[in-house]
């Protein structure tokens, strides 16, 4: 049982990430804290693939300097390399957004800078 | 014409990403050549995706395989899962895509007109064809990641749109409400991929499906991405976005980001019944998609009511009526393990649901454009300052009356047609499920029958005097709509067996799907 | 605007980072790194541009108009060369066995050939050219915003 908890920890710390940053979406009013929650919540994703791909003692997946033994798997590396890409521009978007919000309601609280409802 | 059949896949999606990068080049030339390039641009995609649709019917599923030597190589020698890029195009994909073509040649032919006086047009032509390749992308494609890819750019480009006006509070509140569910909703998407992939080593959906085997872990993913498209479906305990950001988008992308909904129940379908279907007994997940139908439909419509913002208004039924194919479909998951009822009533009542995607993509869309002919006249979606509309925007009136009487489901229009085929099935299924489907419909009747009097009948308001019909432009994109909503009038029986028939069939043939990527399934 | 050293010393580390972040794009196909990442470096350059002579002064020498060209013609040589191989099918590697990066790489430990990938190191430098202008323009528009002036429409 015991050998297998190093091996966990990257998966309990994408848990406890993803909580955090549910529970910041959620219950957190301010617009900025929101983003931060939806950063959050990528590099949560972003562990769990990462950690998907490891493989004990394996080497990084680069064609021209492969030494003998395992590699990691590059896919999900890939895959991680997306969603980093992806993440940064929904941030820049939404911070642009933040900023427009501010401008027309001098503030960035949910609820006092809210026109639509109901 | 053989080249263009075969390659029609890809280039449905690249050439209005081709259309998007070279908008802000063009538009140096001048804003009219930039305007005739988009326009034919995407004439000739509605071309393809008619052959393509041709094609599809008469010899079923299309495989495109990017960078492989030949398009159907999708299943190298000596490899026994396949590991490039590819579209895999059925009868519900191509179905969907018919859908959002017409819609986005309707609303592009719409704006035209409509963002004449705006600043930053050419950002507004980019960001409008990567919301079209995001949603046909979506719809195409065989991969779950590269689903997740085209989920992102719909919603990045769908934010940007929605948020487009960016000098109104509401509309920069909006697009940042959508722009956050869609983020929340595709990390969702990423991490039940991730899951997934730990599992089989596989991202194709079709070699997925072959080798699922429905445990505990692929349980949590289905969870997930169930809840991530319902989400983005804006189906009703996850529906508070979509009001808001449909009632501030611009015109022409309201009915774009509706239709990128119904791309998203598109995936949901493909989730459910292509990956998930015929590993376990779909009776349980059935009964939540109807579950979830009726929930939307009833609270969509029963919030609808009191709305005094034209907009909002629509909004509200857009949810309502997601509820009916949401319903249609369940009751086809439901009994989808049971060869009888499926046969009685189960695929009558896919049908049912599978066509009102289309339909009410039309009258909706078509809706959605009349109530933004009307702000964009007389500057407010307040129903309680209009009046009196009627005797000088007579097109949009008639347009407007049109989709009414479609959206409540009168005959002979083709809302009538759709709806009375989920009746029929859904009664044959739960009683109950189909009257409420039937009060849904007369509430929704009555609701639009307040629009229409407070906003077109009436005297002639003094304010309003001055107000004309709205552009040419803009009048050609509502007659798209209404001139496939009348066909679909008065050809229901046609359409059903012609477009709506093979895209169940394809739904519920899950072998046929794998069969085009894995072979003969032993 | 920061100290007159600063500034200096901004001047000549530009150069630097420009080589490095072009290094890194064009060396995506055969060591870690890409358009992306190279992309990112540079635009991390125009931020300590940006941080040494402030905002106003950046906005004089980029200009939103040509870093919207400049966007558009990496996406357009990204999607290019996916349709020049239309020939065959989208995406096809066209450039294999030609003289121009059509090399084949050897197995095995080796030092890495540039001269190899086809397409690809042409795609990353298209992607290379989009995010160093996406990236500057959004960095840009914000340390605008932040100082209360507007971006060029």
């Amino acid at each position: 049982m015991m050998q297998y908890i190093p091996y966990n920890i990257p998966f309990i710390a994408v848990a406890l990430l993803m909580g955090v940053a549910l529970f910041i979406i959620l219950f957190k009013r301010n617009l900025i804290k929101i983003i931060m929650g939806i950063a959050i919540l990528g590099a949560g994703v972003n562990l769990f693939l990462v950690t998907l791909g490891y493989r004990a003692g394996g080497v990084a997946p680069i064609y021209t300097v492969a030494p003998e033994g395992v590699m990691v798997l590059p896919v999900p590396q890939a895959l991680t390399l997306t969603n980093i890409v992806i993440t940064v521009s929904v941030i820049a978007l939404m911070l642009t957004m933040v900023m427009f919000t501010y401008r027309h309601m001098g503030d960035i609280d949910a609820k006092k800078s809210r026109l639509l409802r109901g | 014409m053989e080249y263009l059949t075969v390659h029609s896949p890809i280039l449905i999606v690249a050439v209005p990403l081709l259309a998007a990068f070279i908008t802000p080049l063009i538009s140096r030339i001048g804003n009219k050549f930039r305007d005739t390039v988009n326009v034919s641009l995407l004439s000739f995609v509605t071309f393809l995706i008619v052959i393509l649709t041709i094609d599809i019917y008469a010899n079923g599923t299309r495989v495109y395989t990017l960078g492989a030597s030949v398009p159907e190589l999708a299943l190298p020698e000596n490899y026994m899962v396949p590991v490039r890029i590819m579209f895999q195009v059925d009868g519900i994909s191509i179905f969907m895509g018919l859908t959002t073509t017409v819609v986005a040649l309707a609303a592009l032919v719409y704006s035209l007109q409509f963002v004449k006086n705006e600043t930053g047009q050419d950002r507004f032509y980019s960001l409008f064809m990567l919301l079209y390749v995001g949603m046909i992308g979506l719809e195409f494609t065989g991969d779950m990641f590269n689903l997740f890819v085209f989920l992102e750019i719909l919603s990045i480009a769908g934010a940007g749109l929605a948020s487009y006006r960016v000098n109104m509070a509401d509309a920069v509140e909006g697009g940042f409400k959508y722009i956050i569910i869609s983020a929340v909703s595709a990390l969702f998407v990423l991490f039940a991929i991730g899951i997934l992939y730990s599992e089989y080593n596989l991202l194709s959906i079709a070699a997925l499906a072959h080798s699922m085997q429905f445990t505990t872990l692929d349980l949590i993913a289905l969870a997930l991405l169930a809840i991530a498209f319902v989400m983005k479906l804006a189906g009703v305990p996850l529906h508070m976005w979509a009001p808001d950001t449909y009632a501030v988008a611009p015109a022409g992308i309201t009915p774009m980001i509706y239709t990128s909904s119904a791309a998203s129940m598109y995936a949901l379908y493909r989730v459910t019944f292509t990956l998930y279907g015929g590993h376990f007994d779909t009776t349980a997940i059935g009964w939540v998609v109807i579950i979830l139908g009726v929930l939307s439909m009833f609270i969509g419509v029963m919030m609808a009511i009191h709305q005094t913002d034209i907009k909002r208004l629509m909004a509200y039924h857009a949810i309502s009526q997601s509820g009916y194919m949401l319903l249609g479909v369940g009751v086809g998951l439901a009994v989808l393990t049971d060869p009888v009822a499926l046969a009685n009533y189960g695929r009558d009542a896919m049908n049912g649901g599978i066509f009102h995607i289309i339909n009410n993509a039309l009258y909706k869309g078509m809706l959605f454009l009349t109530a933004e002919a009307i702000f964009f006249r007389i500057g407010t979606r307040d129903l309680n300052k209009m009046g009196g509309l009627g005797h000088n925007m007579k097109w949009t009136t008639i347009f407007f009356i049109i989709g009414a009487l479609a959206i409540s489901g009168i005959p002979p229009f083709n809302g009538f047609a759709s709806k009375l085929l989920i009746y029929e099935s859904v009664f044959r299924f739960n009683p109950l499920l189909s009257i409420i489907a039937m009060f849904v419909s007369l509430v929704t009747l009555a609701s639009f029958t307040k629009v229409f009097y407070s906003a077109f009948t009436g005297p002639e308001m003094p304010a309003f005097k001055e107000v004309r019909e709205v552009p040419r432009s803009m009048l050609i994109g509502m007659g798209i709509m209404v001139a496939c909503i009348i066909f679909f009038s008065i050809f229901p029986g046609l359409v059903v067996d012609t477009i709506v028939a093979p895209a169940t069939d394809a739904l519920i043939d899950q072998a046929s799907y794998i069969n085009g990527v894995m072979g003969a399934v032993p | 605007m920061l100290s007159k050293i600063v500034r200096t010393i901004s001047n000549q580390l530009i150069l630097f980072i420009l080589v490095f972040g072009l290094y890194i794009i064009m060396h995506g196909h055969v060591t870690p790194g890409g358009g992306f990442q190279g992309g990112a470096v540079i635009a991390s350059g125009v931020v300590m541009m940006i941080v040494a002579f402030g905002s106003s002064e950046i906005k004089k020498s980029l200009r939103e108009r040509h870093l919207s060209v400049v966007e558009s013609s990496g996406a357009l040589i990204f999607i290019g060369m996916a349709f020049a191989g239309m020939g065959t099918i989208f995406f096809y590697n066209f450039l294999v066995g030609t003289p121009v990066f059509g090399g084949i790489p050897p197995t095995g430990p080796n030092p890495g050939n540039v001269w190899t990938g086809g397409v690809i190191p042409l795609m990353n430098l298209g992607v290379g050219l989009k995010v160093i202008a996406g990236l500057s323009a959004v960095v840009l528009a914000m340390a605008l915003f932040s100082s209360g002036e507007e971006i060029e429409e």
